[in-house]
């Protein structure tokens, strides 16, 4: 006999929750739900557009009958609870409905809160909140002509812009001077509110509404001053107040909300309450990425598992009116203890403020270019500390104006037709098709549907202000710490720790003393956790060649054909005929299609077929050659210039420095693919400042720089230090390699690391502290004790891994 | 159908991997679960024929090497949200031996 569970109130929240009850523990309950409205679940984050004529009710539908029906849940459509017996553990509805239950879940949400004032009660006066309000409204706008909005807030110019889509005369009254005071402050609400009245909007500012007036029919709005307008519709978004009417009348303990503890749990043991109707931690939640995260704890705890916590939620707000770019997130006014940064363009219509204290973003506000608004949400939620980078903030993160989508940087002004995933072809209209139609709320979610920015994912940030300006301030944000994937409730950094606290050797140990919620993990996290246990045990863990990508596998690159492709090592660039002869013989000898130069100065030999591999290996091993590891998640390449032996700008050798780079470090496993470069003198002919590591020679010594990129994002590297000797020049990147082998996330770059650790991190650990930096590379020389073994003379003549290259069974 | 054909053995597969049988109509993926089944796939993602073969095994189902698509091993159906398909074909295990029926199950 499953027991029974009972949602209350049939909405985004409860729903949520009750899906992902149903995708971790499908089985455990037979559902029922009430609902007070005569429809299954719907997007009320799509009102708005609905409004505006941009969607209809059919296109935000989330969950249709049929959808409960598959599911086995019971649904009460139009049913309103009239009380719940806690004691006997029933649900009654009005119509005398009755339903036991075992645990109940309450989402019963908030109500659009009506100033008290006389004629509140008119016919043609309503709130902006569900599907009925709209049908109001766009049933008004086809007879009458005059609408007044009261509440100059998100949902009222929400409101507002969909009236006047409709071809009403539209005024929008506000009891304060600023539009939407919560999310704008002064300067940002005055450049909305210019931009608003462009468009045809009417404001009046500083108005209290008196009454009412009407008869039979709302006729006007008369102000404390005196003033009367005409309305044929008044719309009242002053705001919400959490539903807890219900909770209330049964006893359950209630403030502004009904109270819950980390768990979504309310006083009483047996039920739980989501959404906003809820007060955690004294705070109550009006859009929707929170009331989803409490959803996914909560749906945790129903299935009894008993691990996730709610921790509360930093909400960040951006307007659904098409073609208006507005952002904000956090405490964006600010104190005596806080600074402001400002950069206000007004010919450029932007402004852009940031609140820092103690050099930590508390908030930010910004208007006409919100391109980096995603990034100080995220410095803002971890904390970080923004010194290094200070002088740089208001000029943003600048990573939409990288390779792939034509250079395009605000979402809202695109047209539908424009791309924005220049690696799989995605445009605008695409990604706005799928989140309405499909009801996606999460950057992956758009990733898995439309594949936009799930390949090199450089146009994320332009994906993110997409999903932003569509779902408004409701799209659910990175979460601060991610899960590792879908298998794990833990990030990257819980893993790593725990893989060194309790001694796990293997991906198996981690799966088991982690409760991996699948069986053996996915592509996802295997590979990252072989790397993990290989990282940290070098001498205990074994490579597990099934938990890596099959480059790593093959030691050899696949290719959309199938074929791979093979790139011997070139120590520093440096070759020789012998070396080049051989890579000759071997194009002949194996029919290889092709032979390219690389950026990394070495040769790819491309469209071998796999079972070839270990024949070509063996002729490259034999003029001397060996893996090139171009395939991997290790170090890739040393670029030189020729330095001092023949140029005569160079200041000291820098091929025998990158030679000797490569030979120390060659082999190593890293979170991802790792290159070097050494530059002869401050001409950069190696291009070390856009490398992982660069080495750049001077007349006195050698600059350090770290964290570059030359890839998608263009970032250049950061100066660690100087020093005197090649000796330290040797010390200091090896403790650098291992100090991002042991911190890094799988699968991320130098680049990223350092902006999230920050430079004077790194600086702590590789430059101030002798000591550490010793450990750090005498860890890196015992790792490398079992890494550097050439793969491919393994394969070629001692037969490891030999059913890697040769087919099952040959037929016909 | 008693066209069976005798391919090799469980343990020619490592855990959680994959072998190839090539044929004149194209390469058919073999693939190992953790729990030793066997399935039997055309050895091309249904998106841009990424070798299947070549992809990472997880539960019963295995990621394709090129774009990440995930199929399962029981049926070659693509996992949701992406939609295609690609032929399975029988495969029946005797004394630790795998035997395979080239008429695509579908």
């Amino acid at each position: 006999m499953k027991e029974k569970l009972v949602l209350i109130g049939n909405g985004m929240a409860g729903m949520r929750a009750i899906e992902e009850l149903l995708d971790i523990a499908p089985e455990m309950y037979d559902i029922t739900v009430f609902g007070a409205e005569p429809y299954g679940n719907y997007n009320r984050i799509l009102l708005s557009p609905v409004l505006a004529g941009e969607k209809t009710i059919d296109d935000i539908m989330l969950n249709d009958e049929q959808w409960y029906a598959d599911n086995g849940i019971a649904l009460h459509k139009g049913k309103k609870v009239s009380t719940v017996d806690r004691r006997n553990r029933k649900v009654v509805a009005e119509d005398g409905t009755t339903e036991e239950y075992d645990r109940l879940l309450l989402a019963t949400g908030s109500n659009p809160f009506i100033i008290p004032v006389p004629g509140h009660d008119l016919p043609g006066v309503i709130s902006f909140r569900d599907i009925y309000d709209v049908d109001v409204m766009l049933e008004s706008s086809k007879k009458h002509k005059h609408a007044v909005v009261i509440g100059g807030g998100l949902l009222g110019l929400e409101a507002a812009n969909g009236l006047m889509l409709q071809g009403m005369h539209v005024t929008v009254v506000h009891l304060g001077d600023t539009l939407m005071e919560r999310q704008m402050d002064a300067v940002s609400g005055g450049m909305l509110k210019k931009s608003l009245e462009e468009r045809g909007l009417n404001f009046l500012m500083n108005a209290s509404t008196e009454a009412i007036i009407g008869e039979d029919r709302v006729k006007g709005v008369r102000f404390k001053d005196g003033l009367e307008i005409a309305a044929d519709l008044v719309v009242m978004a002053v705001g919400i107040r959490p539903n807890m009417a219900l909770a209330e009348s049964v006893g359950l303990h209630c403030e502004r909300g009904v109270v819950v503890n980390d768990t979504m749990q309310t006083y009483d043991p047996k039920i739980y309450a989501v959404g906003e109707c809820v007060q955690h931690r004294g705070e109550t939640y009006g859009l929707v990425a929170p009331l989803f995260e409490q959803a996914k704890v909560c749906a945790n705890h129903l299935a009894k598992m008993g691990i996730a916590r709610y921790e509360g939620s930093v909400t960040s707000t951006k307007l659904k009116v098409t073609g208006i770019d507005l952002f904000s997130a956090g405490d964006f006014i600010g104190d005596d203890t806080t600074e402001d940064i400002v950069m206000q363009d007004a010919g450029r219509g932007v402004y852009k403020k940031v609140v820092l204290k103690d050099n930590k973003i508390q908030g930010a506000v910004m208007y006409g270019d919100t391109v980096d608004g995603a990034w100080y949400f995220q410095l803002m939620r971890d904390a970080t500390d923004v010194s290094d980078f200070r002088t740089a903030l208001m000029l943003g993160q600048a990573h939409l104006g990288d390779s792939g989508h034509g250079g395009n940087t605000a979402a809202a002004n695109m047209s539908d037709d424009m791309e924005v995933c220049g690696c799989n072809g995605v445009c605008k209209g695409d990604i706005v098709t799928a989140i309405t139609t499909k009801g996606l709320f999460t950057l992956d979610d758009v990733r898995s549907h439309t594949k936009a920015s799930n390949s090199c994912g450089s146009c994320t940030g332009l994906v993110e202000q997409i999903l932003a300006s569509t779902l408004g301030g409701d799209y659910s944000a990175a979460p601060h710490s991610k899960p590792m994937c879908k298998c794990t409730d833990y990030p990257h950094d819980d893993v790593r720790k725990a893989i060194k606290e309790r001694h796990l050797i293997s991906i198996r140990a981690v799966m088991d003393s982690m409760q991996w919620k699948t069986v053996d993990g996915c592509a996802s996290c295997r590979p990252a956790l072989n790397y993990y246990v290989m990282a940290t045990w070098p001498a205990e863990a074994k490579d597990d060649a099934q938990s890596r990508f099959i480059n790593e596998r093959a030691h050899a690159n696949i290719q959309k054909d199938g074929t791979y492709s093979v790139v011997p090592r070139m120590w520093g660039g440096l070759t020789s005929p012998k070396e080049l002869r051989a890579i000759a013989d071997v194009v002949d000898k194996f029919d290889v299609p092709e032979l390219k130069v690389t950026g990394g100065q070495r040769i790819d030999l491309f469209g071998i077929k796999k079972e070839d591999l270990p024949a070509v290996w063996a002729d490259l091993n034999a003029a001397g050659m060996v893996s090139g590891h171009a395939y991997g998640k290790s170090l890739r390449t040393v670029k030189t210039c020729v330095g001092k032996t023949w140029c005569r700008f160079g200041t000291q050798d820098s091929t025998s420095i990158g030679v000797e780079l490569e030979r120390l470090s060659w082999g190593s496993w890293m979170p991802h693919k790792f290159k070097m470069a050494v530059s002869g003198c401050p001409r950069n002919c190696a291009e070390a400042t856009i490398k992982d590591y660069g080495v750049v020679c001077v007349d006195s010594g050698y600059e350090l720089h770290v964290g570059g990129n030359g890839g998608i994002t263009v970032r250049v590297t950061d100066l660690l230090c100087k020093v005197e000797t090649e000796e330290e020049v040797y010390e200091y990147s090896k403790a650098f390699m291992q100090l991002y082998r042991e911190e890094a996330h799988y699968l991320e770059r130098t680049a990223p690391w350092i902006e999230r650790v920050g430079l004077s991190h790194i600086k702590q650990y590789v430059e101030e502290d002798a000591d550490n930096r010793k450990a750090l590379a005498a860890r890196f020389d015992e790792s490398q004790k079992y890494a550097q073994i050439d793969p491919w003379a393994e394969r070629a003549s001692e037969g490891v891994a030999e059913h890697e290259f040769t087919s099952l069974k040959q037929i016909g | 159908m008693s066209d069976w054909i005798e391919v090799g053995t469980i343990d020619d597969i490592p855990v959680l991997g994959a072998r190839v049988v090539s044929t004149a109509d194209g390469n058919i993926g073999v693939f190992r679960t953790a729990d030793d089944e066997i399935f039997a796939l055309r050895d091309e993602c249904p998106h841009q024929k990424g070798p299947l073969s070549q992809g990472i095994v997880h539960g019963n189902q295995v990621t394709c090497p090129l774009h990440n698509w995930n199929i399962e091993l029981d049926g070659g159906e693509a996992v949701a949200p992406d939609e295609g398909c690609t032929a399975s074909y029988p495969v029946k295990i005797e004394d630790g031996k795998i035997f395979l029926s080239l008429v695509a199950a579908g």
